[in-house]
């Protein structure tokens, strides 16, 4: 019995299973899912002293989407689709043949793309009821969203060549002075419905 | 010279498996780097809206939820069945809204207060009058840069 005994290798045949057991346990509680959504920003609040002020915005430089109780729109003043809101928003942001109706425009220097005319001082202003259902609301804010960079896409590829993902960070930010996001999310009020 | 078959009888051999734990390991780091575990138990239910220009959630860890929806059916009984709101762990009011984010805000690194997201998780058939009850106390919280959550639609 004087034989050297050698110490067996220690059998690593399991280890593939337990790296399975924890492989499996890894992709059942995985969720690959990037939440998404629309970002905004809201406006600072008011001191708590001071009332809502009056909003000195001239007349036809204000877009206004009223979303009542009901899911309806009334753009300007007329009902609406949600699907031709996108076209009518783009109408007024651009204001392409000057109408003394839509928005007033300006002509300013822009960095890279040189002088433009543009709506600089458009508001969207967004107004809905107490009982407008959220998924509606959204839909406004998706189709006024989609305007916007429908425009920018537009202006992107007229001045760059490029869609506007693909614009570097000069680029992009010459593009977005031209069409700067303005969508106002104005103090709720009751529109429709039961008033309280 | 060499002696070229000798055996006649050739098995094929057994496929070399050493290599297998790697692989599976690999594997397993890659999930494991991904992985993101449920930060909160839903006690809401939320079904998020659809939208077709989503974008991305730039940081995760500085974003903080706000879940609205109704209350899953094991709490309908304490709770009720109206939309309620999630803070963390815990059904919130509304009023509470603006404290959990000062503290949630006090919490993180000093350069980033600045860009804290708050994400509204509601359900799509939520009113809007919660929702703007919201806007209005993360407003007067200074937590002026919020996401709409909702997911990605194809068809517009």
């Amino acid at each position: 019995m004087g034989k050297k005994r050698k110490t067996s290798e220690i059998n690593s045949s399991s280890m593939a299973d337990i790296a399975f057991l924890l492989l499996i346990f890894f992709l059942v509680t995985t969720s690959m899912s990037t939440s998404t959504g629309l970002a905004r920003r809201l406006p600072p609040p008011l001191p708590p002293d001071m009332k809502v002020p009056p909003t000195d915005v001239n007349k036809r430089n204000i877009f206004v989407v009223k979303v009542n109780s009901q899911n309806q729109l009334m753009v300007q003043g007329e009902l609406m689709e949600v699907r031709d809101l996108r076209q009518k928003a783009k109408e007024f942001i651009k204001n392409e043949n000057n109408d003394p109706n839509l928005p007033v425009k300006s002509e300013v220097n822009i960095p890279l793309i040189g002088l433009m005319s543009i709506t600089k001082d458009h508001v969207i202003s967004l107004q809905n009821d107490v009982d407008t259902q959220y998924q509606a609301y959204i839909n406004v804010q998706n189709e006024l969203v989609a305007a916007y960079n429908e425009l920018r896409n537009e202006l992107a590829r007229e001045k760059f060549g490029m869609a506007y993902e693909d614009l570097d960070e000069d680029q992009q930010k010459a593009v977005q002075a031209v069409y700067p996001q303005k969508i106002s999310e104005a103090e709720p009020k009751n529109y429709g419905g039961v008033k309280k | 010279m060499a002696q070229i078959r000798k055996d006649k009888e050739r098995e094929t051999p057994a496929l070399a498996t050493s290599s297998l734990p790697d692989i599976i390991f690999m594997f397993l780091f890659f999930f494991m780097s991904v992985t993101t575990m449920k930060e909160v138990t839903f006690k809401v239910r939320v079904s998020p809206p659809m939208a077709t220009e989503v974008q991305k959630l730039e940081n995760k860890s500085l974003t903080r939820y706000v879940y609205v929806g109704k209350p899953m059916a094991q709490y309908t009984k304490a709770f009720g069945s109206e939309t309620r709101i999630q803070l963390g762990d815990a059904f919130a009011d509304v009023n509470e809204l603006q404290e959990f984010i000062v503290s949630e805000r006090s919490a993180m690194n000093e350069n980033d207060q600045n860009l804290m997201t708050v994400s509204i998780k509601a359900d799509k058939d939520t009113k809007m009058g919660i929702i703007n009850d919201i806007k209005q106390s993360l407003r007067k919280a200074y937590a002026l840069k919020i996401v709409y959550s909702a997911n990605k639609r194809m068809t517009p």
